[in-house]
């Protein structure tokens, strides 16, 4: 397990700073009068090993965010900082398994090669990265799968591969944006617990972003709820619930339905407060 | 009906039409008795005379090698220049015009130009005509190609710290195979076409100026069996790399099948 803390773990975060730290950021497409202000000013911050979900309004530039987040694009404002340096490249501490599996897996490569991708340009041996592609396929259940290409294997698997080759990365920060997005339901549940198993396994911390309510006060410690583009953070929520967390167990306590509602209240503020009552709006377009 | 009886049967519906064509004109060349049309069988044996055995290494392989330069100096050029065309916006802003400029234009008109720049009709002249024009659709499509791979593949290779010559190298070209073959099946057609005109039009070996000395010789027969060597060729080529496209993207049929499911 020694290989898994190699480029991870607390002992190398600033003292006192927070692992990832998001501040004032904001994002704007364009200028002048067809300027898109996509992201308002976002400012939070997560510590190390910890699991925090982003949720909000649909349109709300949470993928904008995240890829802002990982240094894919460039913010118009403010900054990312990673153990107190500025991001301004995709960091090599940093992994990011995308919603469409279908369009981030290579169908040319096999799913060992798949997952090697983020490993050839590593200075390790041939046996170690080998090794190492076998134990995150192991973590996600995937080792009979080794051979096969992507394509061969189901939604679900595929999103397993996906998280397979961020594992083999070791990260000490997962960004995962909508991740079971377009996955079936039955198999939503079992990613999210495989998810909440590998942050235990492998000692990371994971930024999430999704629009499933639920989903983020299942898998999370804290959630940062948005509000509607230009997007500042609305609320940021600490869900206490206990580990380790249980598909019915846990959404069956008092606590998880009390935090639901109220994330789910704070988002519906924001539909209302954008689009005018959904309710109403129904009803006018009946009258007419 | 089942599998092994449907493929003999598609064999010969396969054949049973060119064989019946072939039979065909034997029947009306015996009896019609014109200089013009020899017999499938002259044909025959002039085709073993000219091309075959000792006789293939004095016109066949000039011909086949000028092909094989032409057209691989075509392929490397290609994605070489495609690929960079294909990732920048400013390389394809200024690059288009050009190649849409010299792919209109026809083989022909340059061959005289071709001829006095290279002060050759030997097969540096050839072999440069060839790659030229088999250029152009290897180009278009690599460029097409690099242009269609989704974003979200090389935003994760970014993010996992590959480096630009690796992504090219692991991603960008095997995304862009596929169109890349498209290109190449195009410009093996063209690279035939190319070999029989730069031949027919100066050459001191070669099929094309078999052709050529036939016609000026009135000999019918040679003619027609280099005709049927410059199909042959053709088709054999093309299928040389249809197998070859078969073997390296099978991954592509794999993943279209199940992207269609």
């Amino acid at each position: 397990m020694a290989s898994r803390l190699a480029d991870g773990g607390g002992a190398m975060s600033t003292p006192g700073g927070h692992l990832l730290e998001i501040q004032e950021v904001g994002k704007t497409y364009g200028s002048g009068a067809k300027a898109t202000h996509a992201i308002g000013d976002v400012s939070f911050a997560v510590d190390d090993r910890e699991f925090v979900c982003v949720v909000g309004p649909s349109g709300c530039g949470k993928t904008t965010l995240l890829k802002c987040v990982g240094g894919l694009l460039r913010p118009s404002r403010g900054r990312v900082l990673l153990r107190g340096t500025p991001v301004t490249s995709p960091p090599e501490q940093m992994a990011l398994v995308f919603q469409e599996y279908g369009r981030s897996l290579m169908p040319w490569s096999s799913v060992r090669n798949n997952v090697l991708l983020p490993l050839r340009h590593k200075r390790l041996g041939r046996k170690v990265r080998s090794a190492m592609v076998e134990e995150a396929l192991d973590a996600v259940g995937l080792t009979p799968f080794i051979d096969h290409y992507p394509w061969q294997l189901s939604g679900g698997m595929q999103q397993r591969v996906a998280i397979a080759r961020a594992l083999a990365y070791q990260p000490s920060i997962l960004l995962m944006d909508e991740p079971f997005a377009s996955v079936d339901a039955q198999t939503r549940g079992d990613l999210e617990d495989l998810v909440l198993r590998v942050r235990d396994e492998f000692e990371i911390t994971i930024l999430f972003v999704t629009h499933d309510i639920d989903e983020s006060v299942y898998l999370s410690d804290r959630v940062v709820v948005l509000t509607h583009a230009p997007t500042e953070v609305k609320e940021i929520i600490d869900v206490h619930l206990p580990f380790p967390r249980d598909q019915i167990a846990t959404k069956e306590l008092p606590e998880f339905a009390h935090l639901r509602a109220h994330a789910y209240r704070l988002i519906k503020r924001e539909q209302v407060e954008q689009e005018g009552d959904p309710v109403l709006a129904e009803a006018g377009r009946e009258g007419a | 009906m089942n599998r092994r009886a449907y493929h003999a049967a598609a064999i010969a519906a396969e054949i049973a039409v060119p064989v019946a064509i072939l039979l065909a004109w034997q029947l009306w060349t015996v009896r019609a008795q014109d200089p013009k049309f020899p017999r499938l069988s002259t044909i025959l044996v002039q085709f073993r005379e000219l091309w075959l055995f000792s006789q293939f290494e004095l016109h066949v392989v000039p011909s086949l090698t000028r092909i094989a330069l032409g057209f691989g100096i075509a392929l490397v050029a290609g994605v070489v220049i495609g690929i960079p065309i294909g990732l920048s916006r400013w390389g394809r802003i200024i690059a288009m015009p050009h190649i849409e400029w010299w792919r209109a234009m026809p083989p022909p008109a340059l061959l005289p130009v071709s001829i006095v720049l290279l002060h050759s009709i030997g097969n540096r002249q050839k072999v440069s005509f060839i790659a030229f024009f088999c250029l152009f659709p290897i180009l278009l499509n690599t460029i097409d190609g690099v242009r269609g791979i989704d974003p979200t593949m090389l935003d994760t290779a970014r993010s996992y710290g590959v480096r630009r010559f690796e992504r090219i190298r692991r991603i960008v070209l095997p995304a862009a195979l596929p169109q890349i073959f498209a290109g190449m099946r195009t410009s093996l057609s063209l690279a035939v076409i190319m070999m029989v005109l730069t031949e027919y039009f100066s050459s001191t070996s070669g099929v094309g100026y078999v052709l050529l000395i036939s016609k000026n010789t009135f000999q019918l027969a040679p003619m027609w069996a280099a005709i049927v060597l410059i199909g042959l060729l053709g088709y054999l080529l093309n299928l040389l790399l249809i197998l070859i496209e078969r073997r390296v993207l099978a991954w592509h049929r794999g993943w279209r099948t199940a992207a269609a499911q």
